[in-house]
């Protein structure tokens, strides 16, 4: 059965994420980062940033409520009991600090087949209160025995 | 940094409670990560951990190796292959792959238990 790729293209509704220096400290925490910027405010400024940081891949944490109405989107239709996270890429730009406010908009950009399994791609870019990107983001789920 | 230059390893060991800190961290109560029982019941060794756990190791190998800036790291793509689970160590390493002035691509994995759980990962980094 071929793989129903209509929803590509498909845009999804912004979501806000407001970045506090405490969710910070337990993503830190979570993946094992100890650099003291990531704790301290003193340290983050000493260092040259506005804020306590979010470590790089904090990105997944501002970035989900953006990509769940996309991953669970029933036009797109991913098939979740054979569905795994195949692969993930960020590329970032302006630092994200504790009291930064982060929009997301996720999209649909791609949804083929090959040998067998269907591909959906997603990409979510992710903006600062000053309108500089902070992220993009590309998804990759890939559905196996289709 | 030169090409065919190691960056450190890192070698870290979840703990058995470390998919439900992550869990809290990220959002992402997936029962696959928590649950045991239902994590046997569909098919898996136990609960195992989050892919993108795993992403977030590779990301702050590459950023140590820049000198742990967290500005340094630019890029970061992967592919996730198998599982990991807790309470085995995962070892990241990386080889430079490319230098233009100031900007260093590192390829990377990660494997657990001789397996790799994370592979093809390649990092852009600037070094300040």
């Amino acid at each position: 059965m071929p793989v129903d790729a209509s929803a590509k293209g498909k845009r999804y509704p912004p979501f806000e994420y407001e970045v506090g220096k405490e969710k910070i400290r337990e993503y830190a925490l979570a993946v094992g980062e100890d650099d003291a910027v990531y704790f301290d405010r003193a340290a983050a400024t000493g260092a040259g940033l506005r804020d306590v940081p979010a470590p790089p891949m904090f990105a997944v944490v501002y970035s989900a409520g953006a990509m769940a109405p996309a991953i669970l989107d029933p036009d797109v239709g991913m098939d979740f009991a054979r569905m795994v996270h195949g692969g993930q890429e960020f590329v970032w730009g302006e630092p994200v600090c504790s009291g930064d406010t982060i929009t997301t908009v996720a999209e649909c950009k791609d949804i083929f087949e090959k040998d067998g399994k269907a591909f959906y791609v997603f990409e979510s870019v992710s903006t600062n209160q000053d309108g500089q990107e902070v992220v993009r983001g590309t998804w990759t789920n890939i559905v196996r025995g289709i | 940094m030169e090409v065919g230059d190691s960056i450190p390893e890192l070698r870290v060991t979840p703990d058995r409670f470390l998919p439900h800190r992550y869990a809290g961290a990220s959002g992402d109560f997936n029962p696959i990560h928590i649950d045991r029982e239902f994590a046997t019941q569909v098919g898996l060794p136990g609960n195992i951990l989050h892919g993108l756990y795993g992403m977030a190791l590779v990301a702050r190998a590459n950023a140590a190796a820049a000198g742990g800036d967290p500005r340094a790291l630019r890029r970061l793509s992967v592919q996730f292959r198998g599982m990991g689970v807790p309470e085995h160590e995962i070892v990241v390493s990386g080889t430079v792959s490319a230098v233009d002035g100031d900007s260093v691509s590192v390829d990377t994995l990660a494997e657990q238990s001789g397996k790799q759980i994370i592979r093809n990962a390649v990092a852009e980094l600037r070094l300040g």
